[in-house]
C-alpha cells in the first residue's frame, strides 16, 4: 500500500434515480476512503450500486447527496484536471482510428504538445504487449487486444488514477486471468491508483489490496476486507489456502447479506 | 463478433484478385441472360410491337445508326455528358447544403424542431410539377439554361443527405460520449473527433442514393418544351418518334440508366478509398 493520505474520498453519499413517485436508491449512505497506490475492488452482485459510485467519483454523472474529494478537489473539477483515466467494459476504442491514434486521442484533446504524441503512445503500446499493432483497426484485434488498448489510451496522459468499471467482464476465463497479471504488472510499475468495479469474487481478491463488499436494493457498502496476499502475486496465488479463506469471508459476506434480505421480504 | 485473433491483410486479400473478377463478371452475365430472356420472351409469347417493345437487338442498332451530328452513340454520350455536368453541381450542392443542414439540426434542438418537418414535407411535392417551375422561373431571371437543372438536382439530393447524415451525428453509443466527458473534452472536440467521423459510413450511403437521385433530378428539369441539351431531351425525342424508330427510347434508357449507375460507381470508389476502417466482407 502506498502513502496514507486519501486520494479518493467518499462521504455519506447517495444516489437516487428518478422523482418522487418512482425513485430507485442506488446508493444510500456511503462512505470509502482510499489512499494513494492502493487496489481497490468494489464487489457485489448487479444492483449493488458499484458502477454508479465509480461514475460519482468520476463526475460521470452526479451524487444526490454527501460529498466526493478526488485528489483534493470536488469530481467535477478533478475531472476537468484530468486526475483519472477511465475504462469501460467495452473497450470504447474508435473504429475509424488505428490502436495508435486511439491511444493518441487522449493527447489530442488534452493539447498536449505533439512531439510527445508518439513516443508516450509507444510506451504504452509496449506496456500492455501491442507494439506491434499500432497501424491496425480495433475490428482487427481480439477482445482481450482491444481493452489492452483501452487501458493504454487510459494511461496515455499518465493521470494519478484509473477507474475501471467491471474491464474484463466480457472476456473468457482464460484471457481474464492472463489480463490481470498484466493488470497488475501496470499497478506495480506505474504506481496508480486503481478503483476496480467487478462481480468476480475470485478477480476481485486476486488483484487488490483491499476488497469492499456491496449490497443491493438499497446499494451499501456491506464491509470491507484487507487482503493480505503476498505481493507479487502469482498464478500460484490463486492456489494458495489464503486466497481460497478470503474468496470463502466474501462469499459468505454477500450470502449472510442476501439471506438477511430475504427474510426482510418474507 | 470481435473475438477472432487479428489476421494480417495479406490473407485476407486472397479472395480478391483475378478470381473474384470473373465470379462478379459471371454473375453479371447471367442476371443479364436471364432478363434478356424474359425480354424477348414475353415480346414472343404476348405478341407485342416493337414500338411498346423493340427487340433488344434493335436498341443496339440504334446505338450504331448515323445521325447529322455523328453517330447515335456518340450524340448520346455528349448529351449524357451534358446532363452529368448539370447532375454533379446539382449533387455538389445538394450535398453541402444538406450535410450544413445535419449538422445544424444535430447540434440546436430548436432548428430541427422547427424546420426538419418542412425538409420532409418537400420531398412528398411532386417534383414534376414544381420542375416546370423552377425552369421557366430560372429561365425568367435570366440565369444560365443548366442552372435551373442543377437546382433540380440538388432540390432531390439534399434530403438523403440531411437524413443520413443527422442519423450517423447521433449514432455515437453513450459510453463513446462519456468517455469524451472523461478527458473533458469541449463541445467542438466531440463533434470533430466523435460525431464527425463516426457520421463517415452514413454521409457515404446517403450519397450513393443521391448520386442517382440527381441524375433523376436533371433528366426531369431537361424534359420541360424549351431545353435544347441534355439526355432528357433525347428521351422526350425518343418517346416522340417511338413509332418510327423503336430501338431509339431505349437507347436514350439505358444511356440514362448507365449515368445513374456511373455515379453511384464513383461514390462507392471513392467510399472504399476512405472509410477504410471497417471489416472487410
Amino acid at each position: 500500500m502506498g502513502g496514507s493520505t486519501p486520494i479518493i474520498t467518499v462521504d455519506k453519499v447517495s444516489k437516487i434515480y428518478g422523482n418522487t413517485n418512482a425513485s430507485t436508491v442506488a446508493l444510500q449512505d456511503v462512505s470509502l476512503a482510499i489512499a494513494s497506490g492502493e487496489f481497490v475492488s468494489l464487489v457485489g452482485p448487479s444492483g449493488c450500486g458499484k458502477s454508479t459510485l465509480l461514475r460519482l467519483i468520476a463526475d460521470l454523472d452526479k451524487a444526490t447527496q454527501g460529498s466526493l474529494l478526488v485528489n483534493g478537489h470536488a469530481p467535477e473539477v478533478a475531472r476537468k484536471n484530468r486526475e483519472y483515466g477511465f475504462v469501460f467494459q467495452s473497450p470504447t476504442l474508435y473504429d475509424w482510428r488505428t490502436v495508435a491514434h486511439n491511444v493518441e486521442l487522449p493527447l489530442e484533446i488534452m493539447g498536449r504538445a505533439k512531439a510527445d504524441w508518439k513516443p508516450r503512445v509507444d510506451k504504452m503500446l509496449a506496456m500492455v504487449g501491442l507494439r506491434d499493432f499500432h497501424d491496425h483497426y480495433p475490428w482487427q484485434l481480439s477482445g482481450g487486444m482491444q481493452q489492452r488498448a483501452s487501458i493504454a489510451r487510459a494511461l496515455s496522459f499518465d493521470p494519478a488514477i484509473l477507474l475501471m468499471d467491471e474491464p474484463f467482464g466480457a472476456l473468457d476465463e482464460f484471457t481474464r486471468e492472463r489480463m490481470n497479471m498484466e493488470l497488475l504488472d501496470i499497478w506495480q510499475t506505474t504506481h496508480k491508483t486503481i478503483l476496480f468495479v467487478t462481480h468476480s469474487i475470485a478477480e476481485a481478491v486476486f488483484l487488490s489490496s483491499r476488497i469492499v463488499v456491496m449490497t443491493p436494493r438499497p446499494g451499501r457498502i456491506a464491509t470491507v476486507i484487507d487482503i493480505d496476499l503476498p505481493s507479487p502475486r502469482t498464478f500460484e496465488t490463486r492456489e494458495s489456502p489464503r486466497f481460497f479463506e478470503l474468496t470463502t469471508i466474501v462469499r459468505e459476506t454477500l450470502k449472510e447479506e442476501f439471506v438477511g434480505h430475504e427474510s426482510c421480504r418474507l | 463478433m470481435h473475438n477472432s485473433v487479428s489476421t494480417p491483410h495479406g490473407v485476407r486479400r486472397q479472395g480478391r484478385g483475378m478470381g473474384r473478377w470473373l465470379r462478379l463478371l459471371a454473375g453479371y452475365l447471367v442476371v443479364f441472360g436471364l432478363v434478356a430472356l424474359i425480354w424477348e420472351g414475353s415480346k414472343a409469347v404476348f405478341e407485342l410491337p416493337d414500338y411498346k417493345l423493340p427487340h433488344l437487338a434493335q436498341i443496339v442498332e440504334a446505338f450504331g445508326r448515323p445521325t447529322p451530328k455523328g453517330p447515335t452513340w456518340l450524340v448520346l454520350l455528349q448529351d449524357a455528358g451534358y446532363t452529368a455536368f448539370e447532375a454533379l453541381v446539382g449533387f455538389t450542392l445538394g450535398s453541402v447544403t444538406g450535410f450544413l443542414m445535419a449538422v445544424l439540426f444535430q447540434r440546436y434542438l430548436p432548428l430541427r424542431r422547427g424546420f426538419l418537418p418542412y425538409v420532409i414535407a418537400s420531398q412528398t411535392v411532386p417534383i414534376i410539377a414544381l420542375a416546370p417551375m423552377i425552369v421557366v422561373g430560372m429561365g425568367w431571371l435570366g440565369a444560365p439554361p443548366w442552372l435551373s437543372k442543377s437546382i433540380i438536382a440538388a432540390y432531390l439530393t439534399f434530403f438523403p443527405v440531411v437524413i443520413n447524415v443527422l442519423r450517423g451525428l447521433e449514432s455515437v453509443d453513450r459510453d463513446a460520449l462519456l468517455l469524451m466527458r472523461s478527458y473533458a473534452a469541449t463541445d467542438n472536440q466531440i463533434f470533430r473527433l466523435l460525431r464527425l467521423p463516426a457520421s463517415v459510413p452514413y454521409l457515404f450511403t446517403a450519397l450513393k442514393i443521391s448520386a442517382t437521385a440527381s441524375v433523376i433530378g436533371a433528366i426531369i428539369g431537361e424534359l420541360p418544351v424549351g431545353s435544347t441539351r441534355g439526355i432528357g431531351v433525347q428521351i422526350v425525342v425518343g418517346s416522340q418518334y417511338n413509332t418510327f424508330n423503336p430501338g431509339f427510347l431505349w437507347a436514350t434508357i439505358v444511356m440514362a440508366a448507365l449515368l445513374g449507375m456511373g455515379g453511384y460507381a464513383l461514390v462507392a470508389l471513392a467510399e472504399k478509398r476512405i472509410v477504410k476502417w471497417k471489416r472487410e466482407e
